[in-house]
């Protein structure tokens, strides 16, 4: 059954050998070079000043859903930026290797990066923008914010919120590690087939590929039904379905695309690992396989992974435009039949990603209507938006610049994406840059809904604000860059060039590569100034420390809790009276209010389980990619044995004295600042005592 | 301040909800069993859909068509020892009402005896089959066959792990709200599994011989 593969295998090492550490590959070399300075001072500097103890006992192995949400936040944006990375090199590589006379360096015969290196360059690109960076920040948003916006103390399973994020956690690494072991996948970020089979993939990129998707995706899963039933069962009394915050209904639309679309990610995935470990013939080009089987299941999960992505980040729009505007959301209950309407559409238009496959004119019809259906519900968003605008008080600060940009690019996209629609354009069109060009436009609206949340609750979840100064630069030259970089992009599309070339043959889109590498150049002076803003607003902290609502015109509940967020989130469950809960108050003078009676809080005790389980994970698809079978057999047993061993654990959890709550909150009422040191202990140091 | 669109709250309205109840943990979790169920639905039908697809003259790429692997009579023992395991299941629930332990331990006892069983009749049917060649890497068709089978029997295997522990758990800790939180969630779980190997009985092993 276990397919016979060429070159050496080893029980103790499996397919690994010194030879597939790419130490000679300048670039790998290179990258390694630079992870070590980004680890080496970390690592220091918590041994410096004895922090592993704290980053244990306080993260690693927290439940709380705030930290765990910041823990999703820090693995994304260090995503972000490797992605990033990785799209600097395609468009530095494509403006090299453009037209016969193009100049070659290091290994490659045009450009700087021969053919196999790129073709990772861009699938890991995706992969990680698409699974590891933009999904997981959101995650990490709707685990933060969710639970205090419909006024809960915690997840509905904190246990298994942290398994989903070291799960996640597990598949990043995989990724990560896939740049200094072996090599990753070479067949795009979804996998083309059958170029993702053995015979034309027998390397081990495919498989990093591969079980790096399905641990991250089995987490997702995981986090979706922790998130739903967190929405249905743990709202404060008087949150009624319509009283609860937008971005709320988003996260509950999102989830519910997640809990049914990723399953289906999974088929397809270990149906493709069935062809590459068992040899079965699923999706092989002979002996009975269908290659589009494996095309029609990847976007069956790929489309509603798609609004599983924009969703929440039109929740996020929906939430900033009102603080900023003054007024409430404009038509809330069609704003949130739109979303899940999207959501409903989201599982209707996935054959769209391939009307050139041939199914005839009829099906192609089909999914053309359904995917101009979605503009329907888009387009009352976008007006919806307009007119929360409309008459509001604006107040520009950064967060609002964000959702605005982001408004735009929703139109650029939306249009492109109609016109996408339309089977003869995309007969014209298709596997051109222009389809690329409008991905990116819809993704970046994604990544502005991203960053317009990251200035919003940023000082509602650490305290302080970030710098408004660095803050500005970082969105100008942000959407500059995106101005540059993907208006050429639209227009090299429609002069012909396809997607994935590591070799252009026409000098005359050299103008244009150029005006896309200068794009990228402002992209890169972007990058400066938010690290700039980060250490700026960490210096200045005390400064611009702010108490619980800093923009004094946000209308959530997440606003009424103190800042820094105490880890019971709310000394006693508030009574919700209507929509924009916080901004009801307010209105009626009943800020300053505090509960007159203080209650015993009961929390779970932080445990390590999920971290080893992360860690039994990561093993699990280290053995499988490397073909390690005692490694991956004795994590997958381990995973199973620490699960049951886990089920006979008694954890009493952990009981706040309301005598304690009440000090801790009225001492932060006089002095402003809340004492966050008290937190859960960890159930297994327990054991040992 | 912004401006109201909304009604002010009197000063006689309650803010606070001190002691406000928990949510009930056990239909919490049993909500959240659901939507997992769910997820897992979703894989067994992205499977019968790969079979849909797969389940073609074609596709059996001149090796055993369907009616030459399925013995439908074979699957019909199978389906009766599976629907007696969910049988002997629920009677364990009947003893769970009762607060019996030793009664809720003897039905689970039963289930896994009888899960056992039909996953001694899979595997048999397997290695016949692979005795006379037809194994999932001769093509498409038997890979989706074997592959979808399998995946219905790889759940049963955890079903069973699952019982197993759960007796170990109702003799050790009693009926606790997690114990028998649990009880409830395997009960769907492995009248789920029945419910699934209907389907696979019907599409697979009756279409599939006599057509």
């Amino acid at each position: 059954m276990l397919v016979h593969l060429q070159g050496a295998w080893t029980p103790w090492l499996g397919r690994l050998t010194l030879s597939q550490i790419p130490y000679n590959s300048p670039i790998v070399l290179g990258a390694f070079v630079f992870a070590l300075l980004m680890a080496v001072p970390i690592v220091a500097l918590f041994t410096y000043y004895r922090r592993w103890g704290y980053l244990i006992r306080e993260w690693i192995t927290t439940l709380d859903h705030k930290k765990i949400g910041v823990m999703y936040i820090i693995i994304g944006l260090v995503m972000l930026l490797r992605g990033f990375i990785d799209g600097v090199m395609i468009r530095t590589q494509q403006l090299l290797a453009d037209g016969p006379r193009s100049a070659a360096h290091l290994q490659a015969v045009h450009g700087y990066l021969p053919p196999f290196h790129f073709d990772q360059i861009y699938s890991s690109h995706g992969t990680i923008m698409i699974i590891f960076a933009v999904t997981v920040v959101l995650t990490g948003f709707q685990n933060i914010i969710v639970p205090l916006q419909i006024g809960a103390r915690d997840m509905a399973f904190p246990y298994l919120n942290a398994v989903s994020l070291w799960l996640t956690a597990a598949g990043a690494a995989l990724v990560m590690i896939s740049l200094f072991v072996g090599d990753f996948s070479h067949a795009g970020w979804v996998g083309i087939i059958p170029l993702t089979e053995l015979p034309y993939s027998p390397g081990v990129g495919v498989d990093y590929w591969d079980w790096a998707l399905q641990l991250s995706s089995l987490g997702t899963t995981l986090g979706a039904l922790n998130l739903i039933t967190t929405i249905v069962m743990m709202r404060a009394p008087g949150m009624r379905w319509f009283r609860m915050p937008f971005f709320t209904w988003a996260t509950l639309s999102t989830q519910t695309i997640g809990l049914t679309a990723f399953p289906v990610l999974g088929v397809a995935l270990a149906l493709l690992s069935c062809d590459r470990y068992l040899g079965t013939h699923f999706y092989t080009a002979g002996l009975g396989g269908n290659l589009m089987l494996y095309t029609d299941l990847f976007w069956i999960w790929g489309h509603p992974e798609v609004y599983f992505i924009i969703l929440p980040a039109w929740g996020i729009m929906s939430e900033v435009i009102p603080t900023f505007s003054e007024k409430a959301l404009f038509g809330y209950t069609v704003m949130v039949a739109a979303t899940l309407s999207i959501a409903g559409l989201s599982w209707a238009v996935w054959l769209h990603h391939f009307f050139t496959m041939g199914a005839g004119p009829g099906v192609n019809l089909v999914f053309s209507v359904s995917t101009m259906l979605v503009g329907i519900p888009t387009g009352v968003k976008v007006f919806n938006w307009s007119l929360t605008l409309y008459r509001g008080r604006l107040r520009f600060e950064t967060p609002m610049l964000w959702a605005i940009g982001a408004l735009f690019l929703l139109l650029v996209g939306g249009l492109t994406g109609m016109m996408l629609a339309i089977p003869a354009i995309n007969y014209t069109v298709h596997n051109s840059v222009f389809v690329v060009a409008h991905f990116h436009t819809m993704f970046l609206v994604s990544v502005f809904g991203i960053f317009a949340g990251l200035m919003y609750w940023f000082p509602k979840v650490f305290g302080f604000r970030l710098d408004e100064h660095s803050g500005r630069r970082f969105f100008t030259f942000f959407s500059l860059g995106t101005v540059f970089v993907f208006a050429a992009m639209y227009i090299l599309g429609l002069m012909g060039m396809t997607r994935r070339l590591d070799y252009l043959y026409d000098p005359h889109w050299q103008p244009l590569l150029i005006i896309q590498e200068f794009g990228i150049f402002l992209y890169c002076v972007s990058v400066f100034y938010f690290c700039k803003m980060i250490y700026v607003s960490i210096r200045d902290r005390a400064k611009e420390a702010h108490g619980q609502d800093v923009w004094q015109t946000s209308r959530t509940l997440e606003w009424m809790t103190q800042t820094p967020v105490p880890f019971y989130n709310f000394a006693v469950i508030p009574v919700v009276h209507g929509r924009d809960a916080w901004a009801m108050r307010r209105d009626s003078g009943l800020t300053a209010t505090s509960p007159d009676q203080y209650e015993d809080i009961h929390l779970p005790n932080n445990t390590i389980v999920p971290a080893l389980l992360g860690g039994l994970a990561f093993g699990f698809g280290f053995g499988m990619v490397w073909r390690i079978w005692w490694l991956a057999g004795f994590s997958l047993l381990g995973i199973i044995g620490l699960v049951i061993l886990r089920s006979f654990a008694d954890d009493k959890g952990f009981t706040l004295k309301a005598a304690m709550v009440r000090r801790m909150e009225r001492n932060h009422e006089d002095t402003g600042i809340m004492t966050d040191h008290i937190s859960p202990p960890v159930a297994e140091l327990m054991l040992f005592q | 301040m912004s401006r109201t669109a909304h009604r002010l709250i009197g000063p006689e309205e309650p803010l606070w909800a001190p002691h406000h109840p928990e949510a009930d943990p056990v239909s919490m979790h049993t909500l959240g069993f659901w939507l997992y169920m769910m997820s897992d639905a979703l894989i067994f039908a992205a499977l019968f859909a790969a079979y849909a697809v797969l389940d073609h003259p074609y596709n059996a790429a001149g090796g055993p068509q369907i009616r030459d692997v399925v013995h439908p009579a074979g699957a019909f023992i199978q389906t009766i020892i599976l629907f007696t395991s969910v049988f002997t299941y629920s009677l364990s629930m009947v003893g769970l009402k009762a607060g019996n332990r030793a009664f809720v331990i003897g039905g689970l006892l039963a289930a896994v005896v009888f899960g056992a069983a039909f996953l001694g009749l899979e595997l048999r049917d397997f290695a016949r089959l692979f005795a006379e060649g037809a194994t999932p890497d001769r093509s498409g068709l038997l890979s989706i066959f074997f592959v979808l089978v399998a995946a219905h029997g790889v759940h049963m295997v955890f079903g069973i792990l699952w019982m197993l522990v759960m007796m170990v758990q109702v003799a050790v800790k009693g009926f606790t709200t997690a114990v028998v939180t649990r009880l409830l969630n395997l009960r769907i779980f492995w009248m789920f599994q029945a419910s699934i190997w209907v389907c696979i009985f019907v599409f697979v092993y009756l279409n599939g011989a006599y057509r």
